[in-house]
C-alpha cells in the first residue's frame, strides 16, 4: 500500500487535469455534436505560451497572457474552421477539426523549430516539494483536485442558473428549436469554446509543471484520453467527464505503480471500446433515439 | 453510348500506359536515389493505402480511423518474414536472433517470397479487423472513429512490448530485409492492387457499399444485409491497408512502430479528402501531388531558397508542413468536392452532351 501510495496521489491529480480538458470535449461535442480533434492541441498551445511568457514575464501577467491567448485560440478556431460548415454533414466538421489538429501542430513545430520547450519553474509556488503521508510530490498534485472541483461547481451553476448556460443546455437538447427561440446560437457556440479553451488552458498550467518539456506531440496522448474520459462518463455530462477523468487517472497511475507502463495507454483505449460497446451513452450520458 | 464509354477508357488507359512507360524510363535513366524515384516510390505506397481508406470512409461511408494500425501490422509482418536468416543475430541483438528463424525471400525465392510476405501482412491485418470489427462496427460514425484510433494507439503500445521482443524487437528498428525493386516495381504492385479495389468498387458489393453510405435504412430496406457488408468493407480495406504497410515497410528501410502514429491515419484522410471522397482516382493523383510537393517541390520552403526568393529566416523548418496544412484547410474549407469530386478519371474525357442532344431528351 506504501508503494503504491505516490501513484495513487498522481492519479487524481491527473485526473485533475484530464477532468479541465474533458470538459471541453463534452460541451463543445453536446452541442456540435462534433468530437473536436484539435482541442488537445489548443491544451500543448496553452503550454508552449505558457514556457514563452514565464521566461519574458513577472508571473502576475504571463497567466492571464497565457489565458487570454488560448481562449483567444479556440475562439477563432470555432469562427474559422467550424463556422462554415454548421450545414455541412458531420463528417466534413469531424474532418475540418482533424485539419485543424494538423495545423495547428504544424505551425507549432515552425514556430519551436520541432524542438521540445524546457518547462523551468513556470509557477514557482506550486512546483515546490512537499511531503503527504510520507510520499514526496509537487504541490501541484495536490492543488490540481481542489482548484478543479472548484472550477467544476463555478461552471456547474453558471450552466444551472445563468442565461447563456439556460442557452447552452436549450442548444445541446435541441439545435434547431433553440435558435426558433431566439437563441443567438453563434454566440452561444462560442461561449463554449471560450469557456472549453479557458479550462484548458488552467489545465496545461497545471499538466506541465509535472514535466521536464512542451513538445508538439504532447497535446495528442491527454487530449485522447480526455476525450475517452468524457465518453466514459456519458458524452454531453460535465459531472460525468470529471468522474470519468478522475477514474482513468487512477486507473492510468495504479496501472503504471503495477510496472505495466507500457499499456497504461493502451488500457484507456481498451476501457473506451468497451464501454462504447457495452453503454455507449456512458454513465451519466442521456439515451439519445435515433429518427429515420 | 457503347462508342462513348468507348473513347473515354481508350484516353484513360492511353494515360495510364505513358505514365507506365515515363515511370520506366525514369527507372533506367535515374540513379535509385534520385529524389524523382524516391517520390514515385512512396506516392505509389500511399495511393494505395489512400485508396483502402477511400473504400472505407468514402465508399461505405464508415469513418474509421484505424488506417495506421492496419499498416503497422503489415509492415511489422513483412520486416520480420523477410529479414535474412544471417542478419537476423544483428537485428535482434538484444533478443537472441529472435523467435522466427526463416525468411520467406530464402525459402520461396526473392520475388513469390516478398509477395507472400505482403500478402500475409493483408492477410494479418485482414483478420484483425474481422476480430475488431465485431464489436466495433455497431458503433456509429464518430465513436466509430474513435475507437478504430484507440484500436490502433493500443496496437502500437502491443508492439513496443518487450515481451513480443523475440518477434518484434521491442522498440527496436526492424530492418537490413530486400526491397522489391525500382519505381516501376512499386507502382505496378500498387496498380494491382487498386485495380482489384476499382473491380471491387463496380462489383455488386461496390454497389451495396455505396448504398449503404448514401442511406443505411434505404439499404438495409433493399435486402442488403449491413452488418455484413460492413464487415466485409472493413476488412477488405484493411487487407489492402496492411498491403499498404507492408510496402511502406520496403520504402522505409526500417520500421519502428513509433513512425504508425495517428498523424500518418490524418495525413493518408487529408489525402482522401483532398482527392474527393469517393473517387478513386481522385486519391491516387493526390497522393503523387502530396508526395511530391512534400518531398521534392516544396523543400526549398524548408531550406532558405523557394521559387528564387531567399528568406532564411521565414522558410526555415517545419515552413513546408505549414504551408501544405494551410492548403489542406483551404482545401476542407471551400473547395469541399476535393479535386475530383466523387467523379473518376474516365469520367472527365465523357462528351458533354451537345444542345441537340439536351433537346431531344427534353422532347421525349
Amino acid at each position: 500500500m506504501q508503494e503504491m501510495l505516490p501513484y495513487l496521489i498522481n492519479g487524481i491529480s491527473v485526473g485533475g487535469q484530464y477532468a479541465l480538458i474533458a470538459i471541453g470535449y463534452t460541451l463543445v461535442y453536446g452541442i456540435l455534436r462534433l468530437i473536436n480533434f484539435a482541442h488537445g492541441d489548443v491544451f500543448m498551445v496553452a503550454g508552449l505560451i505558457m514556457v514563452y511568457t514565464s521566461t519574458s514575464m513577472p508571473i502576475y501577467l504571463s497567466l492571464p497572457v497565457v489565458i487570454a491567448a488560448t481562449v483567444a485560440l479556440g475562439f477563432l478556431i470555432e469562427r474559422f474552421a467550424y463556422k462554415p460548415l454548421r450545414t455541412a454533414p458531420r463528417m466534413s466538421l469531424m474532418i475540418s477539426a482533424i485539419g485543424v489538429s494538423y495545423l495547428i501542430q504544424n505551425l507549432a513545430f515552425y514556430i519551436t523549430g520541432g524542438v521540445p520547450q524546457p518547462v523551468t519553474n513556470m509557477i514557482p509556488w506550486i512546483s515546490e516539494n512537499v511531503t503527504v503521508l510520507g510520499a514526496s510530490t509537487k504541490r501541484v498534485t495536490l492543488v490540481t483536485p481542489v482548484l478543479t472541483i472548484v472550477l467544476v461547481i463555478v461552471l456547474v451553476l453558471l450552466i444551472k442558473k445563468t442565461k447563456i448556460g439556460m442557452a447552452m443546455r436549450a442548444a445541446a437538447r435541441d439545435f434547431e428549436t433553440a435558435q426558433l427561440m431566439g437563441i443567438k446560437i453563434n454566440s452561444v457556440i462560442s461561449a463554449t469554446f471560450v469557456i472549453g479553451s479557458f479550462l484548458a488552458a488552467i489545465g496545461a498550467m497545471l499538466y506541465f509543471t509535472n514535466y521536464p518539456s512542451v513538445a508538439i506531440g504532447s497535446g495528442g496522448m491527454p487530449g485522447l484520453k480526455a476525450f475517452v474520459a468524457a465518453v466514459f462518463g456519458g458524452i454531453g455530462s460535465i459531472p460525468g467527464a470529471v468522474v470519468g477523468a478522475f477514474l482513468i487517472g487512477l486507473c492510468e497511475e495504479v496501472i503504471k505503480g503495477l510496472g505495466y507502463t507500457t499499456f497504461s495507454d493502451a488500457f484507456t483505449f481498451a476501457l473506451l471500446i468497451i464501454v462504447l460497446c457495452v453503454k455507449p451513452t456512458g454513465l451519466f450520458g442521456e439515451k439519445v433515439t435515433d429518427k429515420v | 453510348m457503347k462508342s462513348l464509354k468507348k473513347r473515354e477508357n481508350i484516353i484513360t488507359a492511353a494515360i495510364v500506359l505513358a505514365l507506365l512507360a515515363l515511370a520506366m524510363a525514369l527507372d533506367i535513366l535515374l540513379p535509385g536515389y534520385h529524389i524523382a524515384i524516391k517520390v514515385l516510390k512512396k506516392g505509389a505506397v500511399y495511393a494505395l493505402v489512400a485508396v483502402s481508406m477511400n473504400l472505407l470512409n468514402g465508399f461505405t461511408g464508415l469513418f474509421s480511423l484505424g488506417q495506421a494500425g492496419f499498416m503497422l501490422l503489415g509492415a511489422y509482418s513483412y520486416a520480420v518474414l523477410c529479414i535474412p536468416v544471417a542478419k537476423r543475430a544483428g537485428v535482434y541483438q538484444y533478443f537472441d536472433g529472435g523467435l522466427v528463424q526463416f525468411s520467406l525471400p530464402e525459402v520461396l525465392g526473392k520475388l513469390p517470397g516478398m509477395l507472400a510476405a505482403l500478402l500475409i501482412g493483408g492477410l494479418i491485418a485482414a483478420l484483425l479487423a474481422f476480430l475488431i470489427g465485431l464489436p466495433v462496427l455497431r458503433l456509429k460514425s464518430d465513436y466509430l472513429a474513435i475507437a478504430t484510433l484507440g484500436f490502433a494507439e493500443i496496437l502500437r503500445a502491443f508492439f513496443q512490448w518487450n515481451a513480443l521482443g523475440p518477434i518484434t524487437n521491442g522498440s527496436n528498428l526492424l530492418k537490413s530485409y530486400p526491397e522489391i525493386g525500382g519505381a516501376l516495381a512499386y507502382i505496378l504492385l500498387a496498380g494491382i492492387f487498386i485495380a482489384m479495389i476499382i473491380l471491387l468498387v463496380n462489383s455488386t458489393y461496390g454497389r451495396a457499399f455505396i448504398a449503404i453510405r448514401d442511406d443505411e435504412v434505404a439499404a438495409e430496406a433493399m435486402g442488403i444485409n449491413l452488418a455484413k457488408h460492413k464487415r466485409m468493407a472493413f476488412i477488405i480495406s484493411s487487407f489492402f491497408a496492411g498491403v499498404g504497410g507492408g510496402m511502406l515497410a520496403m520504402y522505409m528501410g526500417a520500421v519502428s512502430a513509433l513512425s504508425f502514429k495517428s498523424t500518418m491515419t490524418y495525413e493518408i484522410l487529408l489525402i482522401v479528402v483532398i482527392g474527393g471522397i469517393g473517387s478513386i482516382s481522385g486519391s491516387v493523383l493526390t497522393s503523387f501531388l502530396y508526395v511530391a510537393s512534400l518531398e521534392w517541390l516544396l523543400r526549398g520552403l524548408d531550406s532558405g531558397t523557394f521559387l528564387g526568393i531567399n528568406a532564411p529566416g521565414l522558410f526555415k523548418n517545419g515552413f513546408r508542413m505549414a504551408v501544405v496544412s494551410v492548403i489542406i484547410m483551404v482545401v476542407v474549407l471551400f473547395f469541399r468536392k476535393g479535386i475530383m469530386g466523387d467523379k473518376e478519371l474516365p469520367d472527365l474525357f465523357k462528351k458533354k452532351p451537345s444542345r441537340k442532344m439536351k433537346k431531344e431528351v427534353a422532347a421525349k
